[in-house]
This record gives structure tokens, sequence and C-alpha cells, in this order.
């Protein structure tokens, strides 16, 4: 039986860009981040409290799996913000957005009071986004 | 709801503006009374509402950024008291102390274990990316990373 999600993929249209906005802008840590010849590199990050999942920052460039037209059509895709990568946990959604904020993180929407719970969207530097939630048994009223 | 309606508002930039401040000021002398003077809070006012927005304390926190930046730095090959005193250690037995009661170990020890990893990623790099991606991007043809001439 399966156990559990040890690595996924974020395809990434910058892997430089990516890589400041993951960890210096989200705090993501990094992983690996190994050389693999000129203009390429293997760079994993993970969240800061979910080491055992190796988020992969895929850059889309033309390649053995990239042809040009797949290439094109992804990175059209992806700046068109297409693309809806999953679930970021905090704690508190509201301290976390007015930080991203500050720190030039674009939101496409504030912390809004949901059926489901509170939720905020932002786009990473490629156009991915991300929902973010705070943990479930936070109590935003103890604030 | 708009950044300007949600409630509270000007408490969570408050806490906020004092977080980034512990951030940007880590390796300065700073203690409570600045980080507190900084969000415009009373001492114990602020450290519970800091608590319940990040679940630690801003000494606990300031004392994570710290050990955090002193990782970055021993992984960038800086000497062990160099790491301590630029974070903003005073002293190297409390930096080692607390170094190893977040980390699991020692300063030299984490220090010599990432050195010797990087040797190790050096020398054989593929040995550390899952064969599947190495084989999807082609890197397992030119195991050594040379230029060919096409």
């Amino acid at each position: 039986m399966i156990t559990k999600m040890t690595i996924t993929n974020i395809h990434v249209i910058d892997q430089d860009s990516a890589f400041d906005f993951y960890v210096n802008k989200l705090g993501f840590r990094v992983v690996d981040d190994i050389p693999m010849g000129p203009d390429t590199r293997w760079l994993t990050v993970s969240p800061p409290e979910q080491p055992d999942l190796q988020i992969v920052l895929f850059p889309v460039k033309v390649s053995k799996m990239f042809p040009q037209e797949t290439a094109d059509t992804l990175i059209a895709l992806i700046r068109k913000g297409v693309f809806g990568c999953g679930v970021l946990t905090c704690r508190d959604v509201f301290a976390t957005y007015e930080e991203l904020k500050a720190k030039g993180v674009e939101f496409i929407k504030a912390p809004t009071k949901e059926f489901y719970g509170t939720e905020a969207l932002f786009k990473d530097d490629s156009g991915n986004y991300f929902s973010l939630q705070p943990i479930s048994n936070f109590d935003e009223n103890d604030i | 709801m708009s950044s300007n309606e949600y409630p509270k508002v000007y408490l969570y930039r408050r806490i906020v503006k004092a977080k980034l401040f512990i951030d940007a000021h880590y390796a300065e002398k700073i203690d409570l009374d600045n980080i507190s003077d900084e969000a415009w809070f009373s001492k114990f006012h602020f450290i519970r509402l800091f608590k319940t927005a990040y679940g630690s304390t801003p000494h606990q926190y300031l004392q994570s950024v710290r050990i955090g930046k002193a990782k970055e730095l021993l992984r960038a090959g800086k000497p062990v008291s160099d790491a301590c005193f630029l974070v903003g250690f005073d002293s190297l037995s409390s930096f080692s102390g607390l170094f190893k009661k977040i980390t699991g170990e020692t300063p030299s020890s984490f220090a010599a274990r990432y050195q010797q990893n990087k040797q190790a990623i050096a020398k054989n790099p593929l040995a550390f990316v899952p064969g599947c991606y190495a084989y999807q991007h082609g890197w397992t043809e030119n195991r050594n990373f040379e230029e060919t001439d096409q």
C-alpha cells in the first residue's frame, strides 16, 4: 500500500527566481541544490515543518522532456495562472498574509471566511497559485 | 473582505512588524524591550499575541532564527566561533548548547557532516538524485556533465 508522498513537482519558469521566492519569501528550506551541468540544477525545497516532503522546483525549458512547443504551451499556461499547486498551511492566516504581503508576494484573494474556513490565495513568481489556510485548531478569536 | 476589513488588522500588522524586526536584526543585541517597542505593545500583551500568532514566544523565535542563520554560515564554511558571534551570541558555550538542543547535534558535528555530504555530492551528484528524474532529464546519458560538441 502507498504510505506517503515524498517528492512532488512545481513547474517554474526561472529556477533562480523560484529559489528566491520559495526560500527567501515563503521560508521553505533547501533540501538539495546540486549542479547538474551548465544552467541546470537539481533543486528541492521543503515546507519548514515538513522535511520529509521534497518539492522539486522543476524548470520548464526546452529539453528531452519538454520539446519547444510543449515548453512554450506550459510556460504560457503557468503565466496565465491556470495551475493551482495545493494548499499551504500556516498557524495564523492573517499574520502570514500580512508578512507575505510585506515581502512582496502577490495575493489574488485576501483572507476570506468561506464555509470551509478562512482562506487566502497567492501566486508564486511564475504564476502558479496556492491556497493559504490556517491549521484546523487555530482560534482567530485568541488574537 | 479586503485586507483593511478583516478583524484586528492593526494588531496583525504590529505583530508582523515585530517578527520582521527580529528577522532583520537577529544579529544585533536585541531583546524583548526592543522588539515590543517596535510593535508598540506592552511586554506581556506582546508576548501573548506573538505566541498566539506564531506558536512560540518572541525570545524562542529569535533563538530559532539565530540557530537557523548559524546553520547557513556553517554550511558556507564559516568556523563555529564566527557563526556564533555573527548571529548575535556572546558566548560560545551558550551557542553550542542551544544549537545542540534545537538541532540534536553540536555545531562542529553539523559542519563536519555537511562538508562530508558536500564532498560526496561533488564526487557523484547523480547518487543524490532519484533515478527517475535523472533519467527524464537525460542526466544519466552524460554522467560527468561534460560539454558536448553538437
